[in-house]
C-alpha cells in the first residue's frame, strides 16, 4: 500500500443495495481488511441510470442533486458497479446542464471525479493488485461494456483476479461483446437480448468455468439468468466477492 | 414497417441470415482491426476527421456556394433539392431529356434513400445497379442489408440460385454451369454488366465527398464498376446529400486513411474516382450535381444531434454491434441499419413512426460504435438524447412513463426506498429464496431467464444490524476535503 488508508464513502446501488446486498457486503470486508474506513451516507439512493438511459431525464435529474448533496463531501466514493459510476461520470454533468443548472452541473462533475468502480480504487488509489484472496475455482471473467468502454479500467480487473491464491484463471471467448442486458433493453427488445445472452452463456460454458465473474450484477444478473435456466451449473459472482474470499470466510 | 422489436423477432428466427451475418461481421470485425492497429496514430486521425467534417457542419453555407461556384465553373450543372421528390424529379428530367430508357448507377446510399431506382422504373426507365452485392439485391427482388455490404445476408449459394433464376429477364442470362465459386459469381456478373456499361448513355452515382475549395467529387470503390459508370456515358448525374461537403482537397488525406481501414478493413480502396466538372473529349460531357437536403438541415438544427452528420457511411459501426449482427438490417426500416441507422433515421425523418419511435431503443448502448467510429459520433449519447424526444413526445401519458414517475418518487428519499425495500424483502421471504421461472409483469425478463427473489436483508439492513452488533465499527471521525474532521453524519449509522 503506498498511501495511508482513507476513508472511503460506499455508494451501494439501489440494485445491489436491494437485489445484491453481497457485492456491497464484499465491499465493505475488502476495504476494511485491506485498512479502510468504510462509511455508508444512508440518505443515498440511485445513480438515475435506469431513468436517463430510457429517456426520463427530468425523472433522472433529482437524482443527481441527491448523488451531489450525498457524496460531494468525500474525498473518494466507490462503488461495486462499472455501470452506475459510468453513469455518474458521463451523464450526471450532462443531466443537469440540460436542466439549465450550472451550478448542479460543476458540482456534479467534481463529485464525478472522486467516485471510482472498485478495481480502479483498488488498483489506481491504494495502489494494490494482491488483495490477500483465497478462491481455488475454475473462473472466467466478463468485462462489462461500461466498466470497458466508458471507465476504460481495462485489465485491473484481471489483475486483481491473477493475484487471487487457488484460482484456475480462463479466459472468456469474444469477452468484450456485450452481453445483451443494457438496463431496459433486456425488456423492451427482449428477443435479441435473449440471443445475446445465450451466445454469451455459450461462451462461458465452453470455458469449462465453474464461476463467471463481472463487475456489475446487473450483466450477472441477466447472463446468470440464462445459465440458470439451462440449468448449466455455472455460479456468478461479483469481482468483490471473489475479492473479498478468503480461507476462513470464503465466498 | 413494424417497429424495431417485432422486426428483430422475425429477423432472429431466420437462421441461414443469422449464421451469414455472425460470421460475415467477425471476419471484417478482425480485418478492420488489423489495420487500424497498424496506425500509430489513429486517435489523432479520428479527431482530425471529426475536425474536417464538424468545419465544413459548422459553416455549411458557406462550403456549400462554395462548390457549387466552383463546379460551375467547371462547367457542371448544380441543381439543389430540398426532399426526395424534388430530387427525384430533377434526375428524371435530365434522363428524359436525353431520351434514355435505361441508367447504370453507381453504388449510391443518397439514392436508395430517395428510393430513386423505384421512380425510374416507375417512369419506364431502367435503373442498373452495377455494383456487385447492389446487383444480387437489385436480381433477388430484396431490400440491402447493410451499407456497404447490402447483401450481407445472402450466402454463396444463394447468390448462385438468385444469378441463375433472375440474370436472364434483365439481360445476359448467367452461364448454365455457374457454380457458387465467387470467381465463377463475379465473372458472370461481370459479363452480365459489360453489355450495360457499353450501352448506357446516362449514369448515376452518389459522391463519399464533395470538395467545396476545388468543385471535385469522390468515389471510393473496390470493384471498379463505378469507374465505368463515371467514365464511359456520355452523362452523369450525381446525387449528393449536402453533408458530404469537405472544405478543401487537403481534408481527403485525412479521409481517406478512415475510410477504407474502417469500412472493408483495407489500407487503401482499390478504385478513388474525382471528377471535377467537364473535360472536352474525356469521360462524361454533361455533368449535373444534386445537391440533396431531405431533413439533414433539420439534423443541423440540433446542436448535440448535429454530429451524426459527420458520418462517411463507412459501416464500422454496424459490423461491431452485436444488435445488428442478431437482428439483421432489414429490422431498422432503412437504407440505414446498425447503430448509425438507429440515430439517423429518427433524426432526418422525425420520430413519428413506429419504427422510428423504437430505434433509438435499439441498442443495449454497449458503446463498441462509438469506439469504432472514425469519426467519433459519439452514438450512444444521440441515442439517449432521442430516447427522451421519445418520452417527451408521448407526454407522460404511458404506462412506462406512469411507473417511471413511482420509481423516481421513490428514489427521492431513502425512506421511501427503504420501505419498498422492507415490502420487496418481506416478499423475498415468503419464496423462500428460490429462483422464479415465471412472474406475473415480467413475462418478458421470464422466457429465457430465471429472475432471482429478493434476498432476506437488504444491504441497508445488514449494515444497520452490523453497526448494532459491533461498536467498533460506530460512527467516527470523517475527514473532511480541507482536512478538518467533522463527526459522521446521522445518516450513515
Ligand atoms: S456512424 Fe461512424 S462508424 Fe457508423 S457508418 Fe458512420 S462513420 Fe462509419
Amino acid at each position: 500500500m503506498t498511501t495511508p488508508a482513507p476513508t472511503v464513502a460506499l455508494f451501494a446501488t439501489c440494485f445491489n443495495d436491494t437485489m445484491w446486498p453481497e457485492a456491497p457486503q464484499a465491499t465493505v470486508m475488502l476495504l476494511e481488511r485491506l485498512g479502510c474506513r468504510v462509511v455508508f451516507p444512508r440518505e443515498q439512493t440511485c445513480c438515475g441510470q435506469m431513468f436517463t438511459n430510457t429517456g426520463y431525464a427530468d425523472e433522472a435529474t433529482p437524482l443527481v442533486r441527491r448523488f451531489v448533496d450525498t457524496f460531494e463531501r468525500y474525498d473518494h466514493v466507490v462503488a461495486p458497479s462499472g455501470s452506475c459510476v459510468g453513469s455518474v461520470r458521463e451523464q450526471h454533468g450532462m443531466l443537469a446542464r440540460r436542466a439549465g443548472d450550472a451550478g448542479l452541473a460543476e458540482a456534479a462533475e467534481r463529485t464525478a471525479t472522486k467516485v471510482r468502480e472498485l478495481s480502479e480504487f483498488l488498483v489506481d488509489v491504494l495502489g494494490v493488485t494482491d488483495v490477500g484472496a483465497y478462491f481455488p475455482h475454475r473462473t472466467t471473467y466478463h468485462p462489462t461494456c461500461h466498466s470497458l468502454r466508458m471507465l476504460h479500467v481495462g485489465d485491473k480487473p484481471l489483475q486483481l483476479l491473477r493475484a487471487v491464491r487457488g484460482i484456475d484463471l480462463v479466459e472468456l471467448p469474444a469477452a468484450s461483446e456485450c452481453c445483451g442486458f443494457g438496463g431496459t433493453f433486456a425488456v423492451k427488445n427482449a428477443d435479441t437480448s435473449i440471443a445475446m445472452g445465450s451466445d454469451k452463456a455459450r461462451h462461458v460454458r465452453e470455458t469449462g468455468a465453474e464461476v463467471l465473474v463481472a463487475g456489475d450484477n446487473s450483466c450477472l444478473a441477466h447472463i446468470g439468468g440464462v445459465l440458470g435456466r439451462q440449468r448449466s451449473g455455472v455460479r456468478t459472482l461479483h469481482l468483490a466477492q471473489v475479492l473479498a474470499s478468503t480461507e476462513e470466510d470464503p465466498a | 414497417m413494424p417497429s424495431f422489436q417485432r422486426a428483430a423477432k422475425e429477423a432472429l428466427a431466420n437462421t441461414q441470415q443469422r449464421r451469414n451475418l455472425a460470421h460475415a461481421t467477425a471476419t471484417i470485425r478482425a480485418k478492420r482491426a488489423a489495420v487500424v492497429g497498424e496506425v500509430d496514430r489513429w486517435e489523432e486521425l479520428r479527431v482530425a476527421g471529426a475536425d474536417a467534417k464538424d468545419e465544413a457542419l459548422h459553416h455549411l453555407p458557406h462550403y456549400l456556394e462554395q462548390l457549387e461556384t466552383n463546379l460551375t465553373a467547371r462547367g457542371a450543372t448544380v441543381h439543389w433539392a430540398r426532399d426526395a421528390d424534388e430530387a427525384n424529379r430533377i434526375v428524371l428530367d435530365i434522363v428524359r431529356a436525353k431520351e434514355a430508357q435505361e441508367v447504370v448507377k453507381v453504388k449510391s446510399m443518397a439514392t436508395q434513400e430517395i428510393e430513386l431506382n423505384e421512380r425510374l422504373e416507375e417512369a419506364g426507365i431502367h435503373a442498373w445497379e452495377t455494383d456487385l452485392a447492389e446487383l444480387i439485391v437489385q436480381l433477388g427482388h430484396d431490400r440491402p442489408s447493410h451499407i456497404l455490404v447490402p447483401a450481407i445476408h445472402r450466402n454463396r449459394a444463394e447468390i448462385r440460385e438468385i444469378f441463375r433464376r433472375e440474370m436472364g429477364s434483365v439481360g445476359r442470362p448467367a452461364p448454365e454451369d455457374l457454380t457458387d465459386e465467387p470467381a465463377r459469381l463475379a465473372e458472370a456478373a461481370r459479363l452480365h454488366l459489360r453489355e450495360k456499361f457499353l450501352r448506357a448513355r446516362v449514369a448515376v452515382s452518389g459522391a463519399n465527398f464533395a470538395i467545396a475549395d476545388t468543385g471535385t467529387l469522390v468515389v471510393v470503390e473496390s470493384e471498379g464498376n463505378g469507374r465505368m459508370c463515371l467514365t464511359l456515358p456520355e452523362t452523369l448525374i450525381s446525387v449528393v446529400g449536402i453533408e458530404k461537403v469537405l472544405p478543401s482537397f487537403e481534408d481527403l488525406g485525412t479521409m481517406l486513411q478512415l475510410l477504407p481501414r474502417s469500412s472493408t478493413g483495407e489500407r487503401m480502396n482499390p478504385y478513388t474516382s474525382m471528377w471535377t466538372g467537364v473535360h472536352d473529349g474525356d469521360g462524361p460531357q454533361e455533368v449535373h450535381v444534386v445537391l440533396l437536403d431531405n431533413g439533414r438541415s433539420h439534423v443541423l438544427a440540433d446542436e448535440l444531434g448535429r454530429q451524426a452528420l459527420r458520418c462517411i457511411r463507412c459501416s464500422a459501426c454496424l459490423n461491431v454491434c452485436p444488435v445488428y449482427e442478431r437482428a439483421g438490417g432489414h429490422a431498422y426500416g432503412s437504407v440505414y441499419p446498425g447503430p448509425i441507422g438507429a440515430i439517423l433515421n429518427p433524426q432526418l425523418r422525425g420520430t413519428g413512426s413506429e419504427v422510428d419511435k423504437s430505434l433509438p431503443y435499439a441498442s443495449s448502448l454497449c458503446g463498441a460504435c462509438f469506439e469504432a467510429c472514425p469519426v467519433r459520433i459519439d452514438i450512444p449519447t444521440l441515442l439517449v438524447h432521442l430516447r427522451t424526444q421519445v418520452v417527451d413526445e408521448a407526454s407522460g401519458r404511458s404506462p412506462e412513463a406512469t411507473s417511471m414517475r413511482a420509481a423516481a418518487w421513490m428514489f427521492g428519499d431513502h425512506r421511501r426506498l427503504e420501505a419498498a425495500q422492507r415490502a420487496a424483502t418481506l416478499g423475498g421471504r415468503l419464496l423462500g429464496g428460490r429462483t422464479l421461472r415465471s412472474v406475473p409483469g415480467l413475462g418478458a425478463w421470464t422466457q429465457a431467464r430465471d429472475v432471482p427473489t429478493p434476498p432476506r436483508e437488504t444491504f441497508r439492513q445488514w449494515w444497520a444490524r452490523r453497526r448494532q452488533d459491533d461498536p467498533g465499527g460506530a460512527p467516527g471521525p470523517v475527514r473532511q476535503q480541507d482536512g478538518t474532521s467533522t463527526t459522521t453524519p446521522e445518516e450513515e449509522t
